[in-house]
């Protein structure tokens, strides 16, 4: 198992250098660049000489290699840069709205797993009745529904339904609030984002929980079971559901380290200060040294959350077991 | 406790029932009789098909003719879906907007997953280094945020559906590859790949002759997920404003911008097209769910 | 609820130029004003080297300028008024120099007074800025020779020849006044912090999130600023700003939203908000790369002017897009702007549409450029250019022409434009004060003005422009402003002048005492806004 690990890390050595070198690619192939954005958004006037200068200042008249040894040499030693938009130290930037991004997968992650894993199991245990045909389309819809639509629509929701019943429109507000400051006006805010990519995480979850509840019941130490006369609660509960769950565990761990990147679109319709938000922000302003920094997040999160959820699997299932 | 009762089959049903067990048509009947909602998906897919092939036929007004006179007109006789912000038929973008989609979910599907066969049989059946590198590329293409690979394509190669495809088609890839590959692996271990080998056969013979059948079944399952999810893709770029680009017909395209400025007061602006998504998507998903119901072996007995 | 001010008198034109309220009540003190910023946070604080409305929307309350549009009346074109001058001076040696008296109780937010060394240091910044410092606006004082505190309280601009254009230029409102000591010390001090002498003083930034202030009790323009205190909240989105004013999260935005959301909120809300209305110093404007064929040829840009119907397509559009009056290349609400029968001369202007696009047919035929296919260069952003391209290209298929747009980020399109390697592309020209003389500048060619695109040289044209630049005669200067018009849109047809935009605020109907302006840099100090509640 150590063996395995190590490999594994080892590996995960020239998947981050890939990465970095894909990004550090696509940023650069984008014709203009921040200083461009930033001098000429008014549609007004773009002084060459403030242009030159402002791009001498960030490095980028530097040959491309250059630029590439400088950013691989300075993640070497942890320094992430400076954003080119703000000035502002990257993991400063980043630090500052982990938290909303954060609060708001935790919560889908939460909302998700209270559908899924209850839903999916009593559509597999009445298979092909009337439940488990609403439950099947109610998912596969979950799938099938771009999150932002659903966002757009659920505010237009919101508005209309508070107008009607209390005459006044309600919407989220628009600043946030931490948890620990005011838990409620937080709430208010991250509530309906986390409903809403909390439907299609709990859709594919619910899908998995379904087959392999199913495929777990088919077994023959399930039929032995019940043959020796057991209660169909405990069959159910002690000896279907905890193995049926290992897949639907993994699955939750991978899409939850999705879900970071799935946040993009969500925190547009929200006006949340997210990752997805700042990511967005980075790629318009083209702010080559955030872009690089948060794509360089999302694969290693991706990368360690793959990991442990291997890892997990193969400690839990005996059977299972890496060579 | 159930009773069953069992009826015996007479001679003649018994034969009758083999036949037809195997023509295609009588798989195709079998098919649709135990999977009602696999074949209901089906059945949308192909008439957001028709509707794309013949929008020229059925859609009563051009796509992108603007009309000032009558912008945001609300659904009715005239325009059966109400107009856009532009005056142009909602309607009739909603079945050009097929076109497109089908164009999108179908160009990218089978191009991502052409390319994630070939690569992911490969990666299995060579092993060694071109495996190890293979899938560090896998990571890497898997965990890249689709935005800015799109972003890149698009300001590179300019917008148009041909670009959008080319930008959904990378992240599919990977999520192929993987899964051909685990299946292939499988196949790999079987003596007969060894024996193949020893009798002389070429790489390439064994790949496509003996390989590639055995992972047919999990491919085209993924195949008819990822049509949905290349036109999930399409609409959350095309949101982004890096997909498709005006004056096309496209679903993604429609609900960007001005349909949620303009969802209280013209709200068939943005529920027209997402529900055409939503119904398109569900269609492929359920066929594909019914599909591998029918394929896997493991669940062909019930 | 709103009542019509008026239009200026000899223009001609239908609208009205500004529509604003007239509030009879007199100010209460006190109250928060929440306000939304339409933008992510921007790229720094700093007003001398950045050229987005955000650094104005969110930092400009916390700091003085010279001279401004006057807080009142800011919709007028003509006048100006002191910030932290005792009066307008009248210029004198021939017009060459303006001796400007400074206030003497003026104090930065730090407690230290403010003198003419801070007023001078600044403008010296601004107009010849040191080695490493960032003037955006440094084009704009090329007629400045120098700027010096001649004592504590005088400063003297010294100009090179005398115009029209300096006054204007001075009351830009990126020129605050930055605090001596701290430029000398560290000039990149500004972008991230701020000390200034302006009606509020700050009390914390949220990064990305938000920023808030609280009355300066020392503020030299006595009974100001009425508010106890502002929050400036980020949120670009537009449908959040919509979506805000309507549960009053926030009390308005002071960029402008489009005709659709005046719409909705007036049906929601009725007399729970106000409106406001004006023409905008921004219009898009078509520029035809003239280093790429056939767009060399005359014949064919008049054709695409031509095609044009901007009599009927600006209104169509003001239903659904921030644009509405068509003009040339001046501001409509100026003095200086053409009058309607001026304008009817124009290509694309003329009172026949029919007569005009069979002229624009004809004149393709001549060049034999008859059912040209090329594409429009577009940036990717929904109010105005994408609607107004769409339109274009309508407008472009009833002359047989086959165009498809373009759509890009903004980064590459400038990139293309600077590249040259678009055919047609969509562009804008925005201003902040309404300077027609420099505003202009714009359509030189590209060798004297590197921000025009379309590549071309003409010596005529850089003629009639200096000409305009050092008349000061009104009469004449009117006469050279025509002429240049008339050379760059009809007789060379290098720019295709599209409807100017149209800005519409929109704001709960507690606030009072802001009144709308030709731009969205202008008047944002927030001093004269108070609260009804």
């Amino acid at each position: 198992m150590h063996r395995y690990i190590i490999t594994r890390l080892l590996l995960a050595i020239p998947t981050l250098a890939g990465a970095a070198a894909l990004v550090f690619i696509l940023m650069r192939l984008i014709p203009g660049d921040v200083c461009v954005i930033r001098l000429g958004s008014g549609g007004a006037h773009v002084d060459l000489q403030a242009l030159a200068m402002c791009r001498s200042q960030l490095g980028l008249d530097q040959p491309m290699v250059m630029q590439f040894l400088s950013f691989l040499g300075h993640y070497a030693v942890f320094d992430f840069g400076v954003s080119m938009w703000s000035g502002n130290p990257v993991w400063q930037e980043i630090l500052l709205r982990l938290p909303v991004s954060l609060e708001v997968s935790l919560l889908a992650t939460v909302i998700a797993v209270l559908l899924a894993i209850p839903l999916g199991t009593l559509s597999a245990l009445k298979e092909n009745s009337g439940l488990d045909h609403v439950v099947r389309v109610l998912a596969i819809a979950g799938i099938a529904t771009p999150s932002f639509w659903l966002g757009i629509m659920s505010l237009i929701l919101v508005l209309n339904v508070s107008a009607a019943i209390s005459g006044r429109p309600w919407l989220p507000p628009i600043d946030y609030v931490p948890l620990w400051k005011d838990p409620l006006y937080n709430l208010s805010i991250v509530l309906l984002p986390a409903i809403t990519v909390g439907y299609r995480y709990s859709a594919v979850t619910m899908r998995l929980t379904r087959s392999a509840m199913l495929e777990v019941m088919r077994e023959d130490y399930i039929r032995t079971a019940r043959a020796k006369g057991l209660l169909e609660q405990i069959v159910v509960n002690r000896h279907a559901l905890k193995n049926a769950l290992l897949p639907v565990v993994t699955l939750i761990g991978i899409e939850f380290a999705f879900l970071i990147g799935g946040l993009v679109v969500t925190e547009q319709v929200f006006n949340l200060n997210g990752i997805g938000r700042l990511l967005v922000q980075a790629v318009q302003n083209q702010d080559n040294v955030l872009a690089q920094a948060l794509v360089m997040l999302v694969v290693v999160v991706f990368i360690v959350v793959n990991l442990v959820v291997d890892v997990l699997y193969a400690w839990l299932d005996p059977r299972i077991r890496y060579s | 406790m159930a009773v069953i009762t069992p009826t015996t089959p007479t001679a003649a049903d018994e034969a009758d029932a083999l036949l037809r067990a195997h023509t295609l048509r009588g798989r195709a009947i079998t098919f649709a009789r135990r999977k009602p909602l696999g074949t209901a998906g089906l059945i949308i897919v192909l008439l957001i098909m028709v509707a794309g092939i013949f929008a020229g036929w059925i859609a009563p007004f051009d796509p992108e003719e603007n009309d000032f006179a009558s912008m945001m007109v609300a659904p009715g006789l005239d325009h059966i879906l109400g107009t856009d912000q532009f005056g142009r038929d909602i309607f009739s973008r909603l079945v050009y907007g097929a076109r497109t989609a089908m164009i999108v979910g179908f160009g990218a599907a089978v191009g991502g997953g052409m390319i994630g066969l070939v690569l992911g049989v490969s990666s299995a059946y060579f092993g060694g280094w071109f495996d190890l590198v293979l899938q560090r590329i896998f990571d890497i293409l898997m965990a890249f945020p689709l935005i800015i690979l799109a972003l890149a394509v698009v300001s590179v190669f300019g917008t148009g559906v041909f670009n959008v495809v080319v930008a959904i088609t990378i992240p599919l890839v990977p999520r192929c590859g993987r899964v051909v590959r685990a299946s292939a692996l499988a196949v790999r271990e079987i003596p007969y790949v060894d024996a193949a080998r020893a009798l002389g056969f070429g790489h390439a013979r064994i790949v496509l002759c003996h390989m590639v059948p055995n992972v047919l079944a999990p491919f085209l399952i993924l195949l008819s997920a990822f049509v949905g999810q290349a036109i999930l893709a399409e609409a959350s770029l095309s949101y982004l404003g890096l997909g498709v680009q005006e004056p096309v017909a496209a679903w993604g395209l429609m609900l960007q911008g001005s349909a949620e400025d303009y969802a209280t007061t013209a709200p068939w602006i943005a529920i027209f097209p997402g529900l055409a998504i939503v119904l398109t998507v569900l269609g492929a998903s359920l066929f594909g769910d019914a599909l591998r119901d029918a394929i896997d072996p493991k669940l062909r007995n019930r | 609820m709103s009542v019509r001010i008026g239009v200026l008198a000899g223009l001609g034109l239908a609208a009205a130029i500004a529509v604003t309220p007239v509030w009879a009540e007199s100010p209460k003190q006190g109250g928060i004003l929440t306000y939304m910023i339409p933008a992510d946070a921007p790229p720094s604080l700093d007003a001398h080297r950045e050229t987005t409305y955000a650094t104005i929307h969110t930092a400009a309350p916390y700091y003085s300028v010279l001279i401004r549009v006057p807080p009142d009346n800011p919709a007028s074109t003509t006048e100006f008024v002191c910030d932290l001058c005792t009066e307008m001076p009248k210029p004198t040696d021939d017009g060459k120099t303006y001796t400007f008296k400074i206030r003497q109780d003026v104090k930065f937010h730090d407690g230290s007074k403010l003198t003419a060394q801070d007023v001078a240091l600044s403008w010296q910044y601004i107009v010849n800025p040191p080695k490493g410092v960032v003037s955006a606006r440094k084009t704009f004082y090329e007629m400045v020779d120098s700027v010096q505190a001649t004592d504590d309280y005088t400063v003297v601009f010294k100009l090179k020849y005398p115009t029209a254009a300096f006054l204007p230029a001075l009351a830009d409102p990126y020129a605050w006044i930055y605090k001596k000591d701290i430029l000398e010390k560290d000039p990149h001090w500004y972008e991230k912090n701020i000390m200034g002498s302006g009606p509020f003083k700050l009390v914390k930034i949220e990064v990305g999130q938000s920023i808030t202030g609280e009355r300066n009790k020392d503020y030299y323009h006595k009974g100001l600023p009425h508010l106890d205190g502002i929050v400036g909240i980020f949120a670009e989105k537009q449908s959040v700003r919509v979506d805000a004013i309507k549960a009053d999260r926030a009390a308005l935005e002071f960029r402008g939203l489009p005709p659709s959301a005046r719409d909705q909120l007036t049906k929601e809300l009725g007399d729970k908000i106000w409106v406001q209305d004006s023409d905008w110093n921004c219009g898009n404007i078509l520029t035809p790369n003239h280093q790429k064929k056939p767009f060399d040829d005359v014949r064919v840009r008049k054709a695409l002017a031509l095609a044009i119907d901007q009599w009927k397509g600006a209104p169509a559009l003001a239903k659904i897009a921030n644009v509405r009056t068509p003009g040339g290349i001046v501001f409509p609400g100026s003095p200086l702007a053409a009058t309607k029968e001026e304008l009817q001369q124009m290509p694309g202007f003329w009172p026949d549409i029919e007569k005009s696009r069979a002229e624009a047919k004809r004149l393709l035929k001549e060049a034999g450029a008859e059912g040209l296919k090329f594409e429009l260069l577009n940036r990717n952003v929904d109010q105005p250019y994408k609607f107004v391209g769409t339109w274009v290209i309508g407008e472009w298929k009833k002359i047989g022409l086959n165009v498809e747009q373009k759509v890009v980020p903004t980064g590459p399109w400038f990139s293309n434009m600077r590249a040259g390697t678009f055919d047609v592309a969509m562009e804008a020209n925005c201003q902040s004060v309404v300077n027609p003389v420099l505003d202009t500048g714009k359509y030189l060619p590209h060798k004297v003005f590197p921000d025009n695109y379309g590549y071309y040289d003409d010596q005529k044209s850089i003629d009639l422009y200096e000409a305009m630049q050092k008349e000061t005669d009104p009469v004449k200067l009117r006469a050279a402003v025509r002429a240049f018009e008339k050379h760059t849109m009809d007789t060379e047809v290098h720019e295709i002048m599209l409807p100017y935009w149209y800005r519409i605020v929109i704001g709960r109907s507690y606030v009072k005492g802001w009144k709308i302006s030709p731009s969205h840099y202008l008047n944002q100090d927030l001093a004269n806004i108070w609260l009804d509640k």
